[in-house]
């Protein structure tokens, strides 16, 4: 195995060259900085010990990544830190919501809006998110399809990608019942009608969705536990998964980068 | 070293020369762990997972009972006007689990499907039978007009234009005592046969009774011989 790049240690916290008759001689005690510095280095020296970390982490983040890498790449991160926000704010908000259909999770969202201190800044970053999320989902996979990043070795990136885009849009439809408003009762209501509409199976998954042969009082629930345990926890593998193969197959150059002609140039440090 | 098991083709453990092997025996340790490690991982897997799916799937293949509802005595319904009732599909969870019918007295001028005891009194959905948005009469133009999806049914509910694939649901109405009780709802092709309760979006004419098969929890007809009791004191019309 080629010797990893060592992490560039900015210029604040290398180490100065001593000064004659300076403490670090082995004469003198050392200063309270290099006491916290020292503690430091031992803490996570233990850890890295232990676990070797920091390979699987330099190997992560110092990659060798082609020429001619644009913004269009950090697309993939945007979506991902979408989903981060998605979760930070939903683990909140799950502190405050009640999946009652009898009209406790009405009054649960109108006190998170209206009541609750930021509950609205919270919700709305809830809310919008999930419109930017999916929003950058498709630009994301606009630019992996354009660029050719798809193409060997990459499918299997792309197809757990395809996944995580019809399990982004299932939270979407599973999040839109949760504020349990007229509008999110009968998109929810014609939403199921359209699964219901597959031949043979149809019906079935319709029943399933609502958990029974009518909107009832445990399809809230349902939708609820869909939308933050089961979707969210696969999302979640899935996207490890994704970033795994990224780390081990590397960045596709972008298209219009002609490594052929310049063998040497075709990869750049970072 | 490919080779060497190709070499040794007898399936006993002691013309192996594997220790503690005895006659007869076929199954090597390594082999017999393997098994049953691993049988006993996919048994305790399927111990947790099989009932948590069975759970989750349960509501498919069981049906809630359904009862007989009062809604109103049958003086209170004209033949060719609509009266709106508030009817409850669902019980115990508040508005969700309500839903509106329009009822009206049967016609035979106009009804001319086969008329029977659960018919006298026809009761039709608001249910749109394109996506299940809710279709309102409008007297001025004598059809349901549907907000979402443009679907236009007739007086019957009968569909007139728009992306509906079936007429507009009925509820089994039954006249006992003067009162008007109401039932299950079914489904009806264009020619107003009954099917079971499809969801809408589904079709019953032609293929399309069996492309949607009847589901496992569509409300059984109850027996008309244990309905509720009229409200005490009101006298019967």
């Amino acid at each position: 195995m080629p010797k990893l790049p060592a992490p560039p240690i900015p210029k604040a916290l290398r180490a100065k060259p001593k000064r004659p008759g300076e403490n670090g001689n082995g004469n003198g005690k050392p200063s309270t900085a290099q006491v916290v510095q020292e503690a430091g280095i031992t803490a996570v020296d233990w850890i890295d010990e232990r676990t070797s970390l920091s390979g699987g982490i330099r190997w992560m983040l110092f990659r060798k990544v082609p020429r001619g890498v644009n913004w269009f790449y950090t697309l993939g991160s945007a979506t991902m830190f979408a989903f981060l926000s998605q979760a930070v704010t939903g683990v909140f908000l799950a502190m405050f919501y009640r999946p009652d259909a009898t009209g406790g999770a009405y009054e649960s969202m109108r006190y998170i809006v209206d009541d609750a201190f930021l509950g609205q800044f919270v919700r709305g970053m809830h809310k919008w998110g999930a419109s930017v999320m999916v929003i950058l989902i498709f630009l994301h996979m606009g630019r992996v399809f354009f660029f050719g990043a798809y193409k060997y070795p990459r499918e299997m990136t792309w197809i757990i990608g395809v996944v995580l885009l019809i399990l982004t849009l299932a939270m979407s439809f599973t999040g839109y019942l949760l504020p349990f408003d007229d509008r999110a009762y009968w998109a929810t209501i014609v939403g199921v009608n359209i699964n219901g509409t597959a031949p043979f199976l149809g019906p079935y998954l319709s029943d399933f969705l609502r958990a029974g042969p009518e909107f009832g009082a445990n399809t809230l629930s349902r939708f609820y536990a869909i939308h933050m345990l089961l979707l969210p926890a696969l999302i979640i593998a899935l996207i490890g998964a994704h970033l795994y193969l990224i780390s081990k197959l590397g960045i596709a150059a972008p298209p219009w980068l002609k490594s052929h002609e310049e063998p040497d140039l075709d990869v750049a440090e970072v | 070293m490919a080779d060497k098991h190709k070499e040794n083709l007898s399936k006993y453990t002691v013309d192996l020369n594997m220790p503690g092997a005895f006659e007869g025996e076929t199954v090597t340790r390594r082999r017999f762990m393997n098994v049953t490690v691993q049988g006993l991982g996919g048994l305790a897997a399927a111990a947790f997972t099989l009932p948590a799916l069975g759970f989750a799937l349960g509501p498919v293949f069981s049906h809630e009972p359904f009862e007989w509802q009062i809604i109103g005595k049958s003086d209170d319904f004209q033949p060719l006007v609509y009266s709106l009732r508030v009817v409850t599909l669902v019980a115990n969870v508040g508005e969700a689990g309500k839903s509106t019918a329009y009822v009206r007295k049967r016609d035979p001028a106009i009804d001319t499907e086969p008329a029977d005891e659960f018919n006298q009194i026809i009761a039709v959905t608001s249910r749109c039978s394109h996506l299940g948005c809710p279709v309102r009469w409008v007297e001025s133009a004598a059809r349901f007009l549907c907000p979402c999806h443009g679907g236009i049914y007739d007086f019957r509910g009968l569909r007139v234009a728009g992306p509906p694939v079936r007429p507009l649901n009925r509820f089994y109405t039954l006249i006992r005592n003067g009162y008007v009780y109401l039932g299950p709802m079914y489904s009806v092709n264009s020619e107003l046969e009954r099917f079971s309760n499809r969801d809408p979006g589904q079709p019953v004419d032609g293929i399309g009774q069996f492309l949607y098969p009847r589901r496992f929890s569509t409300s059984v007809r109850p027996p008309t011989n244990n309905l509720p009791a009229p409200p005490p004191g009101v006298p019967a019309g």
